[in-house]
């Protein structure tokens, strides 16, 4: 259970997706201009991680690794992504349409979203078994969400104030994105502390 | 002419990473030392080559309903291969490039340019844009990698470089630095291009080839806005 928890907060804190290890950067600077788009996003980020990793995982242990397939892993994966991401959508839209209304728009955008992809590959990269996977998968899902959601505060800001010409847009998101990252830092060493290893 | 413009395009005019904006996962991770930001580089380029090849080679073959999924297990058998040449000959990059290097699936210039570009050209002209975005890519890589490399860890492809080597700035080695680098050289890219925008562009999303149903949906193509 220590155990978990650690691997919980390691991911949300210290390893945090977009911040720490650059995944899933395209929605973190596309979709974070306001608040209810930023939640959306990454409400649905969570659901297709953990859908994903709980289908991944088992393929890859139980089809792949026994037949000595391992070379195909990331032609799989990516193919059961973007099949589970569309299944979800005409499932979400035919029994669930409130829930569709409101994640449907970001499903697509998904398929490939590196960070979904990435989680998969690296939970099987550190030997993590399934509950260490959902979990890491859980976790990095609340880091994206707890990034996106800072993040569009920053952005309401950086919007309306007036940098010299050539920062105007981009330049002046990545350096605020920048000090955000910056200010994770301090969660360095948390992990650690709390759970001695 | 035309021949040699699509291979110089991706280079400057229409650089993947500076102006077009994709690939920024890749780029900001390993952009850390230059010999991996190389290798990473010609990485994508190989696959990017195959793959608009292949593509443009088939467009009229695959129907266009499943052309997605299509371009994606292209990718995806590149990738393989790349992965296990790598594994086979260059243990310590493939290594370094760790997790990165499969992601090189989900890069948008490569299923950005198959979209854009390989479904609807000759297959000659394919792979001169394939190779020219690579370059492309592998410069900016370079570039960001050097200046991360030298100020923040004082040394280049591993050389030690006498001053820096005590005087690092070491924040620039790690995650806050590849942000800040990154947004610099978009300023830079801007100032030194003067770029005009017109209002109505779609301003950074126009290569990205989830564009479409963002902007359906009054999200994304305003990254600049």
């Amino acid at each position: 259970m220590v155990k978990l928890i650690s691997v919980l907060m390691a991911a949300v804190l210290v390893n945090n997706y977009v911040l720490r290890q650059f995944l899933g950067i395209c929605p973190f600077l596309g979709v974070s201009k306001d608040l209810k788009s930023a939640t959306g996003m990454s409400i649905a980020v969570i659901f297709v991680m953990c859908l994903a990793t709980a289908v991944t995982w088992c393929i890859h242990m139980y089809l792949l690794v026994p037949r000595g397939m391992e070379y195909l892993q990331t032609v799989v994966f990516i193919l059961v992504i973007a099949a589970l991401v569309q299944l979800v959508e005409i499932a979400l839209k035919k029994n669930i349409p409130a829930l569709y209304r409101a994640l449907g728009v970001y499903l697509p955008l998904i398929t490939t979203n590196c960070a979904v992809l990435g989680v998969t590959i690296a939970n099987l990269d550190r030997g993590y078994g399934f509950a260490e996977s959902m979990v890491n998968a859980l976790g990095s899902g609340l880091g994206f969400f707890l990034a996106m959601v800072i993040f569009s505060g920053v952005r309401y800001r950086t919007e309306t104030s007036e940098p010299p010409k050539p920062f105007e847009g981009l330049p002046l998101t990545l350096i605020s994105a920048s000090i955000l990252s910056l200010s994770f830092f301090g969660f360095n060493g948390i992990v650690e502390n709390l759970f001695g290893g | 002419m035309s021949k040699l413009s699509n291979l110089t395009r991706g280079i400057i005019r229409e650089n993947p990473v500076l102006v077009l904006v994709l690939g920024t996962c890749p780029t900001l991770a390993v952009s850390t030392q230059a010999s991996n930001a190389v290798g990473m580089g010609l990485a994508a380029t190989f696959v990017l080559v195959c793959s608009n090849i292949v593509i443009s080679a088939l467009r009229n073959i695959i129907p266009d309903k499943v052309r997605i999924p299509c371009y994606i297990v292209l990718i995806a058998g590149f990738v393989t291969v790349v992965q296990m040449v790598l594994e086979a000959y260059a243990y310590s990059l493939f290594k370094a490039l760790g997790i990165y290097l499969p992601l090189i699936v989900v890069n948008c210039i490569i299923l950005g340019r198959a979209e854009m570009f390989a479904n609807k050209n000759r297959v000659i002209d394919s792979a001169l844009d394939g190779l020219g975005m690579g370059i492309g890519f592998t410069l900016t890589l370079l570039v960001m990698a050097s200046i991360r490399e030298i100020l923040g860890g004082g040394t280049w492809f591993g050389m030690p470089i006498p001053w820096l080597r005590d005087n690092g700035i070491s924040v620039l080695t790690m995650a806050p630095g590849g942000f800040i680098v990154f947004g610099c050289l978009i300023a830079l890219v801007n100032k030194i291009m003067d770029r005009k925008r017109n209002p109505k562009d779609k301003g950074y999303c126009v290569g990205c080839p989830s564009a479409d149903t963002c902007s359906k949906f009054g999200m994304g193509g305003e990254i600049n806005g």
